[in-house]
């Protein structure tokens, strides 16, 4: 009897998607801590446990916490690029431009804050129609031309990193090649810290992160609970069937995009107009952050509630490998273990397979006992 | 104008190479979207030769040692792609995108472990190769080197096998209807294996080639820039089809050696308008093009989808 529930609890999904998610978390750090080993087997150990423990490698409660709050700052853009891939996945759509529609978001809500004077929440607004327009694109590409949306995407994701850099360029600090900090010209676009600051004694601890938790679940409302995110996901399990139904099949292709879009440009202003870091106008590659939300996004089994989860926790690890010893090693070791665990995450569906196969086998032995 | 024309060839064997990787892997059914991984790890084994051979060694061992340690990691790395594609039907642009994540990440590491292993104070990601670099050229003190030729020589290889031997023709057989090929005997999962893998070689050999390009060192930490990326549209504009893929990288590598050296010339300075300007307009472009011809698209119509038998 027990065994039966146990195994019931197996079959269930989400079970299996968790399940799936910690092989893939447990796989990459074991390659991390190969790779430390290979390195320095000295240190290894001490090094793997930094990188896993991040602040509370700290001893002094106030820096912990500091810490904390400098992982959070780095997790709320995580967690919205993450919720963007997601969502156009949910649709049927491989989002990689989540990417450039955090750099269009980057340069709107930099560029608002600094040449145009906006407060803070114009700023974000205008992140967000940046990365909708270029989302939109895409979609438009898609539903009317059958571009493949993962190709335009590229091209857009290139195409923006080059336009932001030519737009952010009169705003550039004369000394360097970032662009000014938000609180040294434009107090009024400092996101609001509410207190959070206060109480992570950290500055850029700011509104962001409530703010990308409750888009997490306005996006999981949307999709489960209303007519228009059904709608989305019919169209994304069968496209044909979906338009046989009467369902807008193009316009959902655009709308999806363009949401997708909003939300990893709404990502990005959430971390510069903290003022954590500036906008280096010389980058010659696309930000990472839109990538990682595509490991977010898997990582968190295609969850928005999942990706709050997977969000941090890459974003604990990649604070973390800041700690291990420079000496032996280099920060890159938590790039190399999320970027495993992101290539482990393209087994998921063959490790739920193999999870119901095992237990189906199980089942059929069973049958043939009580025979 | 000299100087344009050095860039313009150089990086126009590396969009080729590159693209004309891809192009196997996609004629098998696999879309490799982590072509941009598979240079910086071509590069990374071709960085690496170089650094290790002694000083003394002739040049012309220099180059194919160099060459061929390019070919087999970019070979070697590409097998992750073939593996999750062909063997766990993984999601191929997932897969492609952490394998893009992940050639940064490792090779940065292991740039960062030899460095500092060598001189702990050195916590660089450069590797320095300017005495074997000198290997490489045909008329020492510019850009115009055997990769070239290495490069026309390759590129009329892929046109002859795709379209002139039966392994070719089988290939891509497999890209467009794999029951199809499955069911008069040719095995899929080899052949795609077979695409990925040369895909591999080509990409990690571009790699080499971009990295040598008007540099002697190379700083890990930035990949290869984009160029995997732009090489995937180098790809898509050429059609799928070598031939087209090396006018295509002709054009595409004229803008971007433009972006480097347009100050060069009067009429285009006084255009006035930005670098990033050069450095966008291959990708606007291919961007156009789709958009204008992408309803009977080139593309290989089975890429992308993992091989099932029982689909047949």
């Amino acid at each position: 009897m027990q065994a039966s529930k146990k195994e019931s609890l197996l079959r269930k999904p989400g079970v299996q998607t968790l399940l799936a998610s910690l092989i893939c978390i447990l796989l990459g750090l074991l390659v991390g801590y190969i790779a430390l080993l290979i390195i320095n087997p000295a240190g290894a150990t001490e090094a793997i446990l930094d990188v896993i423990k991040n602040f509370w490698a700290y001893s002094k409660p106030e820096k912990q916490l500091k810490n904390f709050g400098v992982t959070l700052v780095t997790t709320a853009p995580l967690l919205m690029c993450s919720l963007s891939v997601l969502f156009a996945y949910k649709v049927g759509l491989f989002n990689i431009g989540a990417a450039g529609q955090y750099v269009a978001g980057a340069g709107a809500s930099i560029y608002c804050a600094l040449a145009l004077h906006m407060p803070w929440y114009l700023c974000v607004i205008a992140a967000i129609l940046a990365g909708a327009l270029l989302g939109a694109i895409s979609g438009m590409l898609k539903a009317y031309r059958n571009v493949n949306e993962v190709i335009s995407c590229i091209m857009l994701n290139w195409i923006s990193l080059y336009l932001v850099n030519t737009l952010l360029t009169p705003v550039k600090n004369p000394t360097g090649k970032d662009t000014f900090t938000i609180a040294s010209q434009n107090q009024a676009a400092l996101l609001p810290t509410a207190g959070l600051g206060k109480l992570f004694n950290q500055k850029n601890v700011t509104v962001a992160v409530p703010l990308a938790i409750l888009m997490c679940v306005i996006i999981w409302v949307l999709l489960n609970k209303t007519v228009l995110g059904y709608e989305l996901r019919a169209t994304g399990l069968n496209k044909n069937a979906a338009k046989y139904c009467g369902m807008k099949d193009k316009f959902n292709i655009i709308l999806t995009m363009a949401i997708a879009g909003g939300l990893a440009g709404m990502g990005a202003s959430l971390l510069y107009l903290s003022d954590f870091e500036q906008w280096a106008v010389t980058q010659a590659s696309v930000p990472a952050m839109g990538f990682n939300g595509i490991a977010a996004a898997f990582l968190g089994g295609l969850n928005p509630i999942g990706a709050i989860f997977s969000s941090y926790f890459i974003q604990h690890i990649t604070r973390g490998g800041a700690n291990v010893n420079m000496n032996m090693y280099c920060a890159q070791i938590s790039d190399l273990i999320s970027s495993v665990i992101i290539y482990m995450c393209g087994f998921v569906l063959f490790m739920k397979q193999f999870m119901n196969k095992k237990l189906d086998a199980r089942e059929n032995r069973k049958g043939g006992n009580n025979k | 104008m000299i100087l344009l024309l050095q860039y313009t060839l150089i990086f126009t064997c590396v969009l080729m190479l590159v693209a004309l990787g891809g192009c196997f892997s996609e004629h098998s059914g696999v879309i490799n979207i982590g072509l941009e991984g598979i240079m910086v790890f071509g590069a990374l084994g071709g960085a690496l030769m170089m650094k290790y051979l002694p000083s003394g060694t002739a040049p012309f061992v220099v180059f194919w040692v160099v060459t061929l340690a390019a070919m087999l990691t970019g070979i070697l790395y590409s097998l992750l792609l073939a593996v999750a594609a062909i063997n766990f039907k993984a999601d191929q642009t997932l897969v492609g995108t952490a394998m893009n994540l992940l050639g940064t990440a490792a090779a940065t590491v292991i740039v960062k472990a030899i460095n500092t292993a060598e001189n702990s104070s050195n916590v660089s990601s450069e590797i320095m190769y300017v005495e074997a670099k000198k290997a490489f050229s045909i008329v020492p003190g510019t850009e115009f080197s055997w990769f070239m030729v290495l490069a026309v020589v390759l590129l009329i290889a892929s046109y002859v096998i795709l379209y002139k031997t039966r392994f070719g023709l089988r290939l891509m057989a497999c890209g467009e209807h794999p029951q199809a090929a499955d069911s008069v005997g040719i095995n899929v999962l080899k052949m795609r294996y077979a695409g990925v893998m040369i895909s591999g070689l080509l990409g990690g050999l571009g790699g080499l080639v971009y990295i040598t390009a008007g540099v002697s060192a190379w700083k890990f930490e930035n990949g290869v820039a984009g160029f995997g990326f732009l090489a995937l549209a180098v790809m898509i504009f050429g059609a799928w089809k070598p031939q087209r893929i090396a006018l295509t990288a002709l054009l595409f590598g004229l803008f971007r050696s433009l972006s480097n050296v347009y100050t060069g010339f009067e009429f285009l300075k006084n255009l006035n308008l930005p670098s990033t300007v050069y450095n966008m307009l291959p990708y606007i472009i291919s961007l156009v093009v789709l958009a204008l011809f992408s309803k009977n698209s080139a593309a290989p119509k089975a890429e992308g989808i993992p091989y099932d038998k029982g689909m047949r």
